[in-house]
């Protein structure tokens, strides 16, 4: 068997690979739901009457979807750059760090100044946690894959050691937990009454100025060009360890603008639990809408809502709710398997 | 040399009817010939004339899409490298098969035992190798790593691989590319003691002095189709120049004139890698307006930190560098394009282009900050693709569109792409890094071409090659290198080949007058 | 007893040596599937799985060492998986990689789960007991330290040896050897490039998960959500310390884990001075620390991470 690369891709191609990926992800999850004794489509029907059944099952996908859209973004952009931040998680919890020590009073601000200022605070924050992988890569040539694994159990830790101490709620009845964001530092609701939240507003707009720095900007180019060939790029005269560098800002940024967001419009404090895994999930979310920041809103609300979506079936099914992560990592699976047949195809000569 | 077929010997080889294709094109088309006992065959054709492809089938890399091979009056099945192996066909590749980090012994023995033993018997293997190696005039070191051998070791360690196999044909793909002439003389010792053995040998080349000091019989490659079959006794090297190129060949007419002013001043330069070792060392150099010279050398003497310090990719460590009387403040890349340097990489697929970009953003690469590409950070695509439908149609670069996947064209074209950009601002000096490798005739032409043009205009040409024939027909004047230093300028009529060859060699230098 | 004096206490180079014991059999399966040109990021999802299959199997009332056996096919059959997509198709390793992390971790916990539905302490079983070797466990420090521990941790020593014999002394291991560092050379002996990736990626995938089951097996003797907390991670840094060679492998994990043992002693003596979290982020420090200091004379494989296609030189 051998793999020649295609001179050109049909769009029916383009559209049928994350179709056919998106068909394999259900037909092994039926699989399991079959295992797990419950009917399939039944079950199925539950997920999506639990993402999209009502209003209070949209609005929790779209709220769901918020820190996965800040992630999937922080991936996309560095993915395309081939910098392999697998650490959006350590990024998170920096920015949520940082919100919290910003928002619960510390500084006393009318919210149209403080709102704005923990967001660039805890944008900074993610961004400069993601700057020590990337020096130790432009400099050392360590691999970022592992500095950036290993900086999560390292962030957590740290997380850890603030609850239990300097952030610690008095009033928290011993619970490792930081004291709540005050009112002026709590991100206005969409919906009166509703968890839905500015958050998703500003992930929405993230993605599209990230949609137009990829498209219309010099650094946009020289991403791709980093990304695509540094060799290449570099010999051109681009400065690759720069845009190395810049990368990692923008990635490290949107992902502690997720931090920001679970904390000032959500949670309203911090606590161990803060991301289920909303890092590496991002990291999916990316890959399943090939890089793409607009695509990336799409894909965070579809993964979302398979992980609302699978809570309330697991409730009234008995079907366990890790049913959502193998979903999750096998569609990561397929699209990147279908997406390779967009590109190349097979030959048995 | 002699002839030692004194009756006819039998046939080894038989291919029958080749014919293969890629897509549109017909790499291979009912190729068909015999190969005897004690022969040695040159296969003799352009870079892409079908000759690797055809030698791929053989070997069972590729299968063919109709027709047959015959090893020794057996069939061979179609794609297996290992049944030609076992039929006794070695191959030495253009590019080595060796690992770089393993021992000789290691790379020899590969293969040869089965897989599953527990065991490998490896003061067994180390006296077959001595043996061999004995036997055939192949020193070598078993338990040296291949990282640590010259060249033309490496390639007697692929030779006695096959011999290890007790291969009974040979097939040399471009076997002296790298060499030295005296190392190519030595290889062709080696090649004449295989035969006076018993062994066959298929010999690749473009080269055809080469083809025609070695083999019995050519056989001539033209896209694709055996285009013809000569003695080497009764043929002569204009007849097979012009039977390769299937038209009259004239070479470059390159019209004597006045240099300038020095463009590229550099004395005792020298630069060290990372494990210290000197990659430059002491290096000078003078090169003026309207001239070009031609670093010749066996690649891996320095030829690429030359290059990388021209490009701005790597600084001087001590020795001065002048550039149009000034010295460089600012060693980069970009510094050097925006002071007017065009610089053609060795490897268009790895640096020159990036493979995955549009021709379009290909082309920008180097001047996308400037206006009109770009304005306070935002790129103007439509003056992006202006400036590549300009170069499509200036420098003939067969493409659909700017907008075309640039790993899709030939290698021809991306050369002609790389051209363009680097030449259309026209710079003051152009260095041209193995600019005709891998390219057919008709791009080879037109590369010497515009390099000519540029030297006509007033332009400084630095050319670095492997090709001797390349350097010695368009240089003014000729360098030479050897262990990362160079030697005097000599006017290119005052050389010969075989003075060259023995500079290339490390020899004669002080005669010539390496710069110490 | 001071800082100091703790390193030569007994019971710091126990605990070292079983701490050591899973980051051996993975670093070992890291170190084969680099060796033959293939980044493994499953790891941790892989040990995970192996993890919980060895554990089950005894709890599902097999014997010990079928519990061992069936982690290892667990884990050969996620290599298998991350062979084919990474070998054949070309794929990217990294996200490949984190993709089997996440699918082998999500699917173990959903299945641990189901069969497990609502319970508040985890089930147990009878582990692996400490085996002292006759004779040897008499040797003062030593026999305490090295031969009293259990089958697993012997197994983990002996397999160091092995893999070393098989990739520097036979001709399988050549091949392994040559295909992470040049695969056309091995293609170009008739030899299948393909398999013998996928076939090296299987076996050290086997000996990660055989490195989970340890630590629901030998460890402790129970199963818990998020119990591998990082370790595969840090045994890409210790493949990247042990520059890719068994032996300096297994001095780093032993390295590793005798610093382990020692922060958690530490820890006891410092912990009302120094919050634990400080000791227990060393480890992962170190290991950057170690990735850091030994980036610059990496002999790495030159093929790693780089696929390989067919008649594509």
């Amino acid at each position: 068997m051998r793999l020649e690369p295609r001179a050109e891709t049909s769009l029916a191609l383009n559209l049928l690979a994350p179709v056919s990926a998106l068909l394999v992800s259900l037909l092994i999850c039926g699989l399991l739901v079959a295992i797990a004794g419950a009917s399939i489509l039944p079950t199925f029907g539950l997920v999506v009457k639990g993402a999209f059944g009502s209003q209070f099952a949209f609005l929790e996908t779209l709220t769901r979807s918020t820190p996965l859209i800040f992630t999937g973004l922080a991936a996309a952009v560095a993915f395309r750059a081939k910098l392999w931040n697998i650490g959006a998680e350590a990024q998170l919890y920096m920015g949520a760090i940082v919100c919290v020590v910003l928002g619960t009073g510390l500084v006393p601000l009318p919210s149209v100044v403080l709102i704005p200022l923990i967001l660039i605070a805890g944008a900074l924050a993610g961004a400069v946690t993601l700057l020590g992988p990337a020096l130790l890569k432009t400099r050392f040539g360590v691999d970022e894959v592992v500095t950036t694994l290993l900086l999560n159990f390292i962030v957590l830790l740290f997380v850890s050691l603030l609850l239990e101490g300097p952030l610690k709620d008095p009033m928290g009845m011993g619970w490792p937990q930081s004291s709540r964001v005050i009112a002026d530092a709590a991100l206005p609701k969409l919906i009166h009454g509703k968890r839905l939240h500015f958050g998703f507003v500003l992930a929405v707009l993230s993605a599209v100025a990230v949609w137009f720095i990829n498209v219309r900007t010099t650094f946009g180019y020289e991403m791709r060009a980093v990304g695509h060939n540094s060799r290449a790029a570099a010999f051109a005269g681009i400065p690759v360890n720069a845009v190395v560098m810049k990368t990692a800002l923008l990635s490290g940024g949107l992902a502690g603008l997720a931090g920001v967001s679970e904390v000032a419009g959500l949670k309203g404090n911090l606590t161990l639990d803060l991301s289920p895994g909303f890092g590496y999930t991002g990291i999916v979310v990316a890959m399943l809408a090939l890089l793409h920041p607009l695509g990336v809103v799409v894909t965070a609300i579809f993964v979302a809502a398979v992980f609302v979506g699978a809570d309330a079936m697991s409730r009234s099914a008995g079907v366990p709710s890790y049913i959502a992560n193998v979903m999750v990592a096998v569609s990561l699976l397929s699209m990147v398997v279908a997406v390779m047949f967009t590109r190349f195809k097979v030959s048995w000569k | 040399m002699t002839d030692i077929r004194s009756t006819q010997p039998e046939v080894v080889l038989r291919l029958r009817h080749i014919s293969k294709s890629f897509g549109n094109l017909t790499a291979n088309d009912d190729i068909s010939f015999d190969l005897r006992r004690g022969e040695v065959i040159a296969l003799l054709g352009e870079n892409g004339a079908g000759k690797t492809t055809l030698m791929n089938i053989l070997f069972g890399h590729y299968i063919a899409d109709s027709g047959d091979i015959e090893a020794f009056g057996r069939t061979l099945p179609p794609g297996k490298p290992r049944a030609a192996i076992e039929a006794g066909i070695g191959m030495v590749h253009q590019h080595f098969t060796l690992a770089d980090n393993l021992s000789v012994l290691d790379n020899i023995s590969l293969g040869t035992e089965s897989l599953w033993r527990l065991k490998s018997d490896r003061s067994a293997i180390r006296k077959r190798i001595l043996d061999l190696a004995q036997t055939f005039g192949l020193a070598v070191n078993p338990d040296a790593r291949i990282a640590d051998l010259s060249v033309g070791e490496r390639q007697r360690v692929e030779i006695l691989k096959a011999l290890y196999r007790e291969a009974k044909i040979l097939i040399l793909d471009e076997p002296t590319a790298v060499l030295t002439p005296q190392e190519t003389n030595a290889l062709f010792d080696t090649l004449r003691r295989l035969v006076a053995e018993g062994l066959s040998v298929i010999f690749i080349s473009h080269k055809l002095y080469e083809v025609l000091a070695v083999s019995h019989r050519v056989l001539v490659l033209r896209s694709g189709k055996l285009a013809a079959e000569r003695e080497t006794g009764a043929t002569s090297r204009e007849e097979l120049a012009e039977l390769m190129v299937g038209r009259p060949v004239t070479p470059p007419r390159v019209v004597p004139q006045q240099a300038g002013e020095p463009v590229w001043e550099m004395t005792g330069v020298t630069i060290r890698g990372k494990l210290g070792q000197k990659l430059l060392e002491d290096a000078s150099l003078t090169l003026r307006a309207g001239e070009i010279i031609g670093i010749a050398g066996v690649s891996g003497n320095g030829q690429s930190t030359l290059a990388d310090l021209i490009s701005g990719l790597v600084k001087p460590e001590s020795g001065q560098v002048r550039y149009r009387g000034q010295a460089i403040a600012n060693w980069h890349p970009a510094a050097m394009v925006s002071e007017g340097i065009a610089r053609i990489p060795e490897d268009r697929h790895a640096v020159g282009l990036v493979g995955d970009m549009s021709v379009a953003e290909n082309v920008i690469a180097e001047c996308y900050r400037q206006p009109p590409f770009s304005k306070r950070g935002l790129i103007d695509w439509s003056a992006a693709r202006d400036f590549a439908q300009r170069i499509i149609r200036d420098y003939e670069v067969k493409c659909p569109s700017p907008q075309a996947i640039t790993r899709l064209l030939s290698g021809g074209n991306m050369q002609k792409l790389i051209l363009g950009r680097v030449l259309s601002p026209e710079p003051v000096l152009v260095l041209a890094n193995q600019p005709t490798r891998g390219l057919d005739i008709g791009a080879v032409t037109y590369v010497h071409q515009q390099l000519l043009a540029v030297r006509q205009r007033g332009g400084a040409v630095l050319l670095i090659s492997e090709d001797l024939d390349e350097v010695l027909t368009l240089s003014d004047r000729v360098v030479v290198m050897y262990h990362g230093r160079l030697s005097s300028a000599m006017p290119r009529d005052a050389v010969s080949i075989q003075q060259l060859g023995l500079m290339m060699a490390g020899q004669d230098m002080r005669g010539e007058g390496y710069a110490a | 007893m001071d800082a100091f004096e703790i390193i030569f206490t007994t019971t710091l180079w126990v605990a070292a040596i079983r701490i050591a014991s899973p980051l051996i059999f993975a670093t070992l399966g890291e170190l084969i599937c680099e060796r033959a040109g293939v980044l493994n990021l499953g790891i941790e999802g892989i040990m995970v799985a192996g993890s919980f299959a060895g554990w089950v199997t005894v709890y599902a009332g097999g014997d010990l060492w079928l519990g061992v056996l069936v982690a290892a096919l667990v884990g050969a059959i996620f290599g298998l998986l991350h062979g084919v997509l990474v070998v054949p198709l070309g794929l990217s390793q990294h996200v490949t990689g984190i993709g089997i992390t996440l699918l082998a971790s999500s699917l173990t916990y959903f299945v641990y789960r189901l069969l497990f539905p609502s319970l508040t302490s985890p089930p147990r079983i009878t582990p692996f007991k400490p085996l002292p070797l006759p004779g040897l466990s008499q040797i003062p420090f030593l026999g305490e330290a090295l031969f009293s521990q259990t089958a697993l941790t012997y197994l983990a020593f002996i397999a160091v040896g092995v893999v070393a014999y098989i990739l520097y002394r036979t001709p399988i291991g050549l091949a392994v050897r040559t295909v992470g560092e040049n695969p056309a050379a091995v293609e170009a002996q008739g030899i299948d490039v393909t398999w013998i990736r996928i076939g090296a990626v299987m076996c050290g995938s086997a000996l990660m998960a055989v490195g989970g089951a340890f630590l629901t097996m030998s460890a402790v003797d129970a199963f818990y959500i998020n119990m591998v907390n990082g370790r595969g991670w840090i045994c890409i840094a210790l493949v990247v310390f042990g520059s890719w060679r068994p032996g300096k492998a297994l001095l780093g994990a032993v390295l590793f884990a005798a610093f382990d043992a020692y922060q958690i002693r530490l820890q006891q003596k410092y912990g009302a001075a120094i919050p634990y979290q400080v000791f227990l982020m060393l480890p992962y420090i170190l290991s950057i620390l170690a990735l850091v200091v030994m980036s610059r004379r990496a002999g790495y494989p030159r093929a790693l991470m780089v696929p390989y296609r067919k008649g594509e030189r």
